[in-house]
């Protein structure tokens, strides 16, 4: 074995050991912020990923959205709305454990199944274009792709609106779908003083 | 244009002259410029510090350091030092693993993000293709440390400055992207070779700094607010939040968090100097002066001249960069929150737009000025 290739294969054992790892932490684990900040990691080895298959423009482009963007607004999500709540013990949790366990090794199962019967290897390795990458995924996102590519990015502009109004509603006295008052006890007055008429 | 020194394949033939194979070679080299742009950068931070100190003082009309060594330049070495034997304390109700984590993942995509930055034609750690765009995606890594620390400290100031980094960073990452993708827009190209490449036609006169005006200014002010410089500090307003997510630290954790907005600082002027200010060029193209002189370009003596020149040209941009950095912090005001996040979104966002959409249009007028 060259070194290139133990090197790639030390890398991808290590990598796919904090995948495992990270994301079974992530849901295991009690404490949100930690899971939070294990998906984070869970993406970076994703990228590594990438980068072990050549595919270095999407390994930037996963770092840069799901670790720079997704997670990092999930992190702030969490240290916005810290509350300790106890939650509520759940009648028959072990029939449920029973069924949630049993659909998902069925799922397993049926993943297995596809990775034992699909052929993945490439029909011919000379294909891979390498460091043409870039080049190439933006060819077809201005071609054959454009359509999804301009509605993903219609999605992401009435995500922002609905949020923009979910944030601001003390803008507007009326509710939007029911047109009755806006109940104003739900609303945050961060503008209020916090101290004052405190005695 | 395939010119200049080629370290690394001078030194796999020497070793192969000992009988080694090329892969034994190759491994042997691969540290070597790591460690060396490692050394540059720390050595750089040292002599950013002793600068910052010493123009703060001249800015304020103090001497500032004098003792340690001439004209006080040991001074830096003496602060490091300092912080390497304090005590290293960990809050009792802080969280351990996230607080040592915290300050580990601000500086490590720092440095990872040398790996782009060229001191010549071959002067790099690693041409990769996608060049400019490791740097957007690893400097995008850094909130998440600050918002760890911030978290962990459990203190409110540190919680407050981390989410305040993290806002900052997140929005000022915009339109600096964009105004990166304006250059890319140019030089066909993302690897910082290629930008640099693209300038080096006449000199000063194809610097991007006379194409891209806009796009240098907005760039400068977003690099400054990445880096929390002073115009842009509030992550660690002393007045408001005491030191922000730095509250907590001490010792060699808060000398990473130091190292980490220095070494940044370098990295974000060296950046400037290669997309904006022609990177290694000198001012008069260097095959003007081969040819005044009646010297072959590829004589062994022109191209260790231009490589010398390449990287004395690139660290004295940036340094006159991080001059006008500390210029600027010693010198202006803060902002407030608010009016931070209206500038970034309500003025550079905008702004940059426009750069970018002017850039595609002169592309497509004059081709044979802004890059066919």
């Amino acid at each position: 074995m060259s070194i290139a290739i133990t090197t790639q294969f030390i890398c991808f054992t290590v990598l796919s050991l904090v995948i495992l790892i990270g994301a079974l932490g992530v849901v295991l684990l009690e404490s949100i912020v930690y899971s939070a900040f294990l998906l984070g990691g869970v993406f970076m080895s994703v990228a590594g990923l990438y980068l072990l298959l050549n595919a270095s423009f999407v390994a930037a482009a996963q770092v840069l959205v799901y670790v720079g963007a997704v997670n990092v607004l999930i992190i702030f999500a969490i240290m916005l709305v810290n509350k300790k709540e106890d939650l509520k013990p759940i009648n028959d949790i072990k029939s449920r454990r029973i069924i949630s366990t049993s659909i998902c090794l069925t799922l397993l199962s049926l993943l297995i199944r596809v990775d034992l019967t699909n052929i993945w290897s490439l029909s011919s390795p000379q294909n891979s274009i390498g460091e043409d990458s870039t080049i190439r995924i933006g060819e077809h996102l201005f071609s054959d792709y454009l359509l999804p590519f301009e509605v993903a990015s219609v999605l992401l502009l009435m995500a922002m609106i609905g949020a923009i109004v979910l944030a601001r509603r003390d803008v507007m006295n009326k509710d939007i779908s029911t047109g009755l008052p806006v109940d104003q006890e739900l609303i945050e007055k961060s503008s209020e003083p916090l101290l004052t008429n405190k005695n | 244009m395939e010119y200049g020194l080629d370290l690394e394949y001078s030194f796999n033939e020497f070793l192969k002259g000992f009988g080694l194979s090329s892969e034994i070679a190759h491994i042997i080299w691969l540290p070597l410029p790591m460690l060396l742009v490692l050394v540059a950068a720390v050595v750089g931070v040292l002599v950013t510090v002793w600068l910052e100190r010493k123009i703060s003082a001249a800015a304020q009309q103090r001497i500032g350091p004098e003792y340690a060594g001439a004209l006080g330049v040991l001074q830096p070495i003496a602060d490091g030092l300092k912080l390497l034997v304090k005590e290293d304390i960990i809050p009792a109700k802080a969280d351990g693993i996230l607080f040592t984590a915290g300050p580990i993942l601000v500086l490590v995509p720092v440095i990872l993000s040398w790996l782009i930055v060229p001191f010549g034609q071959n002067l790099l750690i690693s041409n990769v293709g996608i060049g400019i765009f490791l740097w957007i995606a690893l400097s995008s890594i850094q909130p998440i440390g600050l918002l760890m620390s911030g978290y962990a400290s459990n203190n409110k100031y540190s919680l407050l400055g981390g989410l305040r980094a993290a806002a900052q960073s997140i929005s000022y990452e915009i339109p600096l992207a964009l105004s990166v993708l304006a250059i890319v827009l140019m030089t066909n190209s993302l690897s910082t070779i290629d930008i640099v490449n693209q300038q080096s036609g006449a000199g000063i006169l194809s610097w991007n700094i006379w194409r891209q005006p806009v796009g240098f200014i907005v760039f400068w002010i977003c690099a400054l607010a990445e880096c929390e410089r002073l115009p842009f500090d509030l992550p660690e307003a002393e007045e408001e939040l005491v030191a922000g997510y730095q509250t907590e630290y001490a010792g060699m954790k808060f000398a990473l968090f130091y190292l980490g907005s220095y070494i940044n600082l370098i990295l974000s002027a060296l950046l400037v100097s290669i997309l904006y200010l022609g990177g290694w060029g000198f001012p008069i193209p260097v095959e003007l002066i081969a040819k005044f002189l009646n010297l072959p370009i590829n004589a062994p003596f022109i191209q260790v001249f231009t490589a010398s020149i390449g990287i004395i040209m690139t660290v004295l941009k940036a340094y006159l960069l991080v001059f006008i950095a500390i210029l600027l912090r010693w010198t202006t005001p803060r902002v407030r929150i608010d009016q931070l996040l209206d500038l970034g979104w309500k003025f550079l966002l905008p702004i940059s737009l426009a750069n970018l959409l002017v850039t595609a249009g002169l592309k497509l007028a004059f081709p044979q000025f802004f890059g066919g």
